[in-house]
């Protein structure tokens, strides 16, 4: 073996031993997570040290179900984040598609206030949000208030623009050329060719919605309007309540999201580095 | 491109109006509901009442110490993490990259909710693993939950495990854009694999670094969640509490929307300080 080779094979397996201790501990949370979901109450609670998972899960469950309504929770939480996926992508996508493909009065402002609103704590605008929404509007415990507040999102839209403004023209000429409206253009044209950049946006924002929790802790307060993540919430603290249950509730709630994750982890991931790399 | 106004605003019409609504108006309120009396109804104007309260609350001061405090060893640490991580995960000679980044991407995706019970059981004073795993290595137990500054370390220690992960990703996508050819030519050069770290790749990934410094900063800034729900409503005593819970126990514990909103607008004001400063220091030479 040349020098240059035993020197490149002392730097890999050093590279190892630096990152796996690593690897294992920001594993270990997420492994305890499941371990913690298949044990019995009193197993949690005991003095031994339990790193494999058990057979207790079913029971686990059955115990959060009984302390709160989960599956309910589930239930609103799913149907929430996809209409607000759904809908969020549209509005992004239509307003990183203006303010990629056309010259218009404000334009700048309109970027300028985007990019301003990133450095703008959500605190500022918390406050008369939930004014609005349960007294103004009185819409506390619907799934409006969960899906339609967090529509503005600043960059996912610059993310869009991003992607948009990298299409050819002579693409969306011809079809000008041609008659085509612009509205079409865009639905027929433009969001098939940004399928890959929607995938990543969509994946991003569903996981937003999913996680959300401030903000439904607020507004959807009364049990049966509640997502996941706060009917979790509320257990957590109290002192009669199952914790295998809660454990099991956790993963209810993050498995899922860890399968997606792998699945598609390219667009994930393109959605997460959007931010940074323009 | 064309100039075509009616068009464009066809396009960006529901996207303005929402954020018209639930933003530009939000900020404009809020603004002037910090300089009403909020606690009886009707709520009256008076320009002092809460941000005078504010200056001599202890609550207050607490708060923003403890915010600022995680917000200066926290954000550092993390980002140090989390380009370590990257620099590692963006190395050629690394074997089975797939679950490496399995690792440490993974956090990313798991809620509040779900994270801080687990971290809840895991510090749990008698029988939480971490304790236990002290023990067998002949360690004492830690009271994470009755004492302020291993609370403090585990909140800095959850939010870690959360995000850095997340940084590592917007850092690694930073650096695969840096051209190849610029390590070759250095690499032609005789330059060590550690002088090329810091004379191209950190200066290259300036505006990244900083990028995730002003996220991670907002986002600290804001901390709710893990003192809510891991050491129970910011404890022990107010130890773990941040500015984001008081603004909690304010607005929507007391509904005193008016002193909440001054809370609100300190955060603001301080993380527009930070970014601008952050942005000033580290300004290119051009």
């Amino acid at each position: 073996m040349s020098s240059r080779s035993s020197a490149r094979l002392g730097r890999s397996i050093a590279l190892h031993l630096v990152l796996t201790p690593l690897a294992l501990i920001w594993l270990f949370p997420l492994w305890m997570m499941v371990v913690f979901s298949t044990m019995p109450d009193n197993g949690i609670f005991s003095p031994g040290i339990e790193l494999l998972p058990h057979g207790n899960f079913i029971d686990n469950f059955n115990n959060l179900q009984r302390d709160t309504n989960f599956v309910g929770a589930i239930g609103i939480s799913v149907s929430v984040a996809v209409t607000y996926t759904f809908l969020s992508v549209l509005l992004t996508s239509m307003a990183g598609w203006a303010l990629a493909r056309y010259q218009f009065f404000g334009k700048g402002a309109v970027v300028a206030i985007i990019l301003g609103t990133i450095t703008l704590p959500y605190a500022v605008v918390l406050i008369p949000q939930f004014i609005m929404v349960a007294r103004d509007f009185k819409l506390a415990n619907t799934w409006v208030a969960l899906i339609v507040p967090p529509l503005f999102n600043s960059l996912g839209v610059l993310f869009m623009r991003q992607s948009f403004s990298m299409m050819p023209d002579d693409l969306f000429d011809a079809a000008r050329v041609e008659g085509v409206k612009e509205w079409r253009i865009f639905l027929f044209v433009a969001l098939p060719l940004a399928r890959p950049m929607l995938a990543a946006l969509a994946i991003i924002l569903f996981l937003a919605s999913w996680n959300n929790y401030l903000w439904p802790l607020l507004i959807n307060s009364q049990p049966g309007s509640m997502t996941a993540p706060v009917a979790l919430g509320t257990l957590i603290g109290l002192t009669k309540v199952s914790w295998g249950g809660i454990m099991a509730g956790a993963v209810m709630l993050t498995v899922p999201m860890l399968v997606v994750f792998v699945l598609l982890q390219r667009h994930f991931i393109a959605g997460i580095a959007a931010g940074a790399v323009k | 491109m064309r100039n075509r106004n009616a068009t464009a605003y066809r396009f960006l019409t529901p996207y303005l109006l929402i954020f018209a609504i639930f933003w530009v108006w939000p900020i404009i309120s809020s603004f002037m509901i910090s300089f009403q009396a909020t606690r009886t109804v009707p709520w009256r104007f008076a320009p002092g009442f809460n941000w005078g309260r504010l200056i001599g609350d202890p609550a207050f001061f607490n708060a923003l110490k403890n915010t600022l405090l995680i917000l200066v060893i926290q954000v550092p640490v993390m980002i140090s993490l989390a380009l370590v991580m990257a620099v590692l995960l963006n190395s050629p000679l690394l074997k089975a990259r797939g679950l490496y980044r399995f690792a440490f991407f993974a956090p990313v995706v798991v809620g509040e909710v779900a994270y801080s019970a687990v971290f809840r059981l895991m510090f749990n004073l008698d029988f939480g693993i971490i304790n236990k795993l002290l023990n067998s290595i002949g360690l004492p137990k830690i009271d994470w939950f009755s004492n302020v500054t291993p609370a403090m370390a585990l909140i800095m220690i959850a939010v870690t495990w959360r995000w850095a992960g997340y940084n590592a990703i917007i850092l690694l996508a930073g650096m695969q854009s840096i051209p190849e050819d610029v390590y070759e030519a250095a690499t032609l050069d005789r330059v060590s694999k550690l002088k090329q770290f810091f004379y191209i790749t950190l200066p290259l990934l300036k505006p990244v670094i900083v990028f995730c410094l002003v996220l991670s900063i907002i986002g600290t800034m804001q901390l709710f969640t893990e003192p809510f729900l891991i050491t129970e409503r910011g404890g022990p005593g107010g130890g773990t509490e941040t500015l984001g819970l008081l603004l909690y126990r304010q607005g929507f514990r007391s509904l005193n929307f008016g002193y909440a909103s001054a809370v609100a607008y300190t955060m603001a004001g301080l993380a527009i300080a930070i970014t601008l400063a952050q942005l000033w220091l580290t300004r290119g030479p051009k």
